[in-house]
């Protein structure tokens, strides 16, 4: 039974019934609630396409034809990282498979749980090197938190069940069911109501209690105690838990680029994003607290840097779902192993009401000597993108059917959201972490777009990356005009790469310029309103007209070109090791006070 | 420092490969792979050698119980175990060395399995020191080809726990029987 979404009643035994395969594949669809599914057909799935036409007649199940099957994984894992149920993605064989595993990889890298339906050549076939035929399950396999090579159709509506079952429990991940096309011909016996057994998988690992109450002691003891959260939080709803935990201790929270709003930005704890370009203050705190209380993260390194000088001055606790994550990177000296869901609670009533304040004192004057060096704050003239970015939290924070999410590409524009933009919702921006795919914003974004439609949703994408993947502007409108509304920081390179070449590379920008169209037209063509924008005072107008028109919109903001994030650790640094803003010379005179912007 | 550890896993054409995969794309560093059936039907028996440290070895068994075929990893290495592995060796072999290879062998307790009129085939189990200490002697007659299987293992003494079986579809299917047949499907509901 699922544990987060647990059906409890038992169903009544069910009656099997004859179908082909193809059959199967959405019957079982409909059985775990699945409503959209995004794909591109081919020959090898065709009996399934076939098949689903009743279904969509019905109003069941809704097909969403991609332009990349790429992008379909991505439409899946937005839908997946919005509502947190299991995207659905399909594509055929051979070329539309591998087309798939880039998307496939960022969801698995991430914990999004998504099912991935591949068509396969003919069994008879099966290793000939057919036409589209391409050993998917091996391909895959390395992306995936499971697959399946279905050769018998009577297998099929069990191997669907655990499909989603694997991709659900526990940590989430990628399932990828590669469907030989004579199975979806063939004609079997469906049911649904058998039970999972699995004895090689343990999605939830008993909570060791003695773990949570050690960890319980180093806390009450600790003097700079500090949280470091991520993803996990997310994923097990407990958003609120650890916000009543950190303020009935006080302890200030730092979080990875996925967890970021597991407390509300702007909360006093609140420290923001560390790792390679959070902010001084935050990473300076991992390296002076006593207690690290790390929650649902993974030591990526990009959060911890030079892994043997990483908050050296720390007992480390490890809350984590994932027995293979404790000790991975970092051993902790106490491993607290279970579903956050149970060992946050547990953990509550165990900690001390404490106070803080020398340490607070001390995160607060770092603070504010970031504020004076690494944080843009000043007054500008030219288009800048961190202030684009905080225009749109301007514009959009207040929003009416609950606060937008922002899907963000990949590269210098994602630091500046996560920098500028103040997430006080968890879930509100969607990202690709651990893959770091460029091209994910626009599709991820019409996934979460058709999971929420009347939420504001907006994808944040770089000129590079949006360029990846901007076919898909078409499905915005095929599916009748979604109201997604594009951003594009349009600054003429691979801004991030021409960073790290500015930096290492001694500004030989080989491979980094980027020539665009013009942005309007081509939403023009797609017959999506655009309109492009220059200068900084166009910025809050362009927003408003986007919020405004409905259905979709595009802004092409044409921001400086060379323009850096600050602080950066380089990699193989420590993360106290940064790389701050040169004094602000080029920009204007330093006003002292907060922003107009 | 070497270590053994054991797998169970559900025996099914690419469990082999996904395991494999899995240690190759991680990095780390076997020494030697075996694998065969165990007394479950429908779950095979692996016996891995590797080389690294405490930490690995813990990530490995971690890694290892992650993959949804592989049903239990226990590490050995500490316990008291049996292990043994097989050699087979093809040493050449003239008038002058044959009674002296004879002899060595029988030192060994290996057995001359083959004999050709200028080689003949040498097996030897025993443990990975006692098979290689032979393969080292043979080797001044000249070895024109060897084989070893790498060690298998087992921890001596009574069995403490009892090993994770696999389903009834798992032993279905390892007996050729119909897959599909009632038993798979426990009802009773979700
Ligand atoms: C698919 C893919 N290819 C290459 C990269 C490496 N990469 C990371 S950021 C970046 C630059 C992105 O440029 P752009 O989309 O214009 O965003 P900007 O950094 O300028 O904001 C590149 C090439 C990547 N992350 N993903
Ligand atoms: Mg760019």
């Amino acid at each position: 039974m699922s544990k987060r979404n647990g059906k409890a009643a038992k169903a009544a035994p069910e009656i099997p019934v004859r179908m082909k395969g193809a059959q199967m594949i959405w019957e079982a669809m409909v059985r775990e609630g699945v409503r959209v599914v995004y794909g591109h057909p081919g020959g090898a799935i065709l009996p399934a396409y076939d098949a689903l036409s009743p279904y969509e007649a019905e109003g069941k199940l809704h097909h969403v034809l991609v332009r990349h099957e790429q992008c379909a994984a991505h439409m899946a894992d937005g839908w997946a990282r919005a509502t947190g149920e299991v995207g659905v993605c399909v594509a055929t064989s051979g070329p539309g498979a591998t087309n798939l595993v880039t998307g496939l990889a960022t969801a698995q890298m991430d914990s999004v749980p998504v099912v991935a339906i591949t068509g396969q050549v003919p069994t008879k076939l099966l290793g000939t090197d057919a036409f589209q035929e391409s050993d998917v399950v091996g391909v895959s396999a390395p992306v995936c938190k499971h697959n399946y090579l279905v050769t018998d159709v009577n297998e099929l509506p069990l191997i669907l069940k655990e499909a989603f079952y694997i991709a659900r429990e526990g940590r989430p991940g990628v399932v990828l069911v590669d469907i030989c096309k004579d199975v979806q011909n063939a004609e079997g016996t469906f049911r649904y109501d058998f039970e999972i057994e699995l004895p090689g998988f343990e999605p939830w690992p008993n909570v060791d209690l003695e773990c949570v109450r050690k960890a319980a002691v180093l806390i009450n003891q600790a003097e700079r105690p500090l949280v470091l959260s991520g993803h996990g939080v997310q994923l097990a709803r407990m958003g609120h838990e650890l916000l009543a935990l950190v303020e009935k201790a006080e302890i200030p929270v730092v979080t990875t680029l996925l967890g970021t709003g597991n407390i509300p930005e702007s909360h006093p704890l609140s420290l923001g994003m560390g790792g390679m370009h959070g902010e001084a203050y935050a990473n300076q705190a991992v390296q002076s607290c006593d207690v690290l209380i790390a929650v649902g993260m993974r030591f990526d390194d990009r959060i911890t840097g030079r892994l043997d000088k990483f908050a050296k001055q720390a007992k480390v606790i490890h809350f984590e779902l994932d027995r293979a994550e404790v000790g991975k990177n970092i051993v902790p000296d106490v491993p607290v192993i279970g579903d956050l869901a149970e060992t946050l609670p547990a953990l509550l009533p165990l900690i001390e009401e404490r106070r803080h304040q020398p340490w607070l004192q001390q995160l607060k004057e770092w603070k504010g000597e970031t504020a004076q060096t690494d944080i843009l704050n000043y007054e500008v003239d030219e288009l800048i993108p961190p202030y684009v970015i905080r225009q749109l939290w301007f514009a959009t924070h207040n929003a009416p059917g609950g606060p937008p999410i922002i899907v963000t590409d990949v590269g210098q524009h994602q630091m500046w959201e996560c920098q500028y933009f103040t997430h006080d919702h968890v879930g509100q921006l969607l990202t690709s972490g651990g893959l770091g795919t460029m091209g994910f914003a626009l599709p991820a974004a019409i996934g979460a777009q058709m999971a929420y439609p009347d939420r504001l949703v907006w994808a944040v994408a770089g000129d590079g990356g949006f360029q990846m993947t901007l076919q898909e502007l078409a499905v915005i409108k095929q599916e009748h005009n979604l109201p997604v509304k594009v951003a594009i920081i349009n600054n003429g390179f691979l801004g991030m790469v021409r960073q790290w070449q500015q930096f290492f590379y001694d500004k030989r920008y080989t491979g980094t310029p980027v020539w665009s169209p013009d942005f309007v037209q081509l939403a023009a063509a797609y017959q999506i309103p655009a309109l492009a924008v220059t200068r900084p005072d166009e910025v809050g107008p362009a927003l408003e007209k986007a919020i405004a028109t409905p259905g979709p919109f595009l802004i092409d903001f044409r921001v400086k070109e060379e323009v850096n994030v600050y602080p950066m650790v380089a990699p193989g640094a420590a993360v106290d090791q940064l790389i701050r803003r040169p004094k602000p010379a080029v920009m204007q005179e330093y006003s002292g006070v907060q922003p107009s912007w | 420092m070497k270590y053994t550890l054991i797998a169970w896993m559900r025996d099914k054409p690419g469990v082999l490969s996904r395991v494999a995969g899995m240690m190759r794309r991680r990095n780390f560093n076997i020494d030697s792979l075996q694998v065969g059936h165990s007394e479950a039907p429908g779950i095979s028996r692996m016996t891995f050698v590797v080389d690294g440290n405490d930490r690995m070895v813990d990530q490995v068994i971690q890694q290892l119980r992650k993959l949804v075929d592989v049903t239990q990893v226990e590490n050995i290495s500490e316990q008291p175990i049996v292990a043994r592995e097989m050699a087979m060796v093809r040493v050449a072999t003239n008038a002058d060395t044959r009674a002296e290879i004879v002899q060595i062998v029988n030192i060994y307790r290996g057995e001359i399995v083959d004999v050709a009129l200028d080689s003949m085939i040498v097996q030897i189990v025993g443990s990975e020191d006692r098979v290689a200490s032979l393969v080292d002697l043979l080797d001044n007659f000249g070895i024109l080809e060897m084989v070893r299987t790498g060690p298998v293992a087992m921890a001596r003494g009574r069995l403490e726990r009892s090993r994770r079986r696999g389903t009834a579809v798992w032993r279905a299917q390892a007996d050729g029987r119909d897959a599909v047949s009632t038993e798979r499907f426990k009802t009773g509901g979700v």
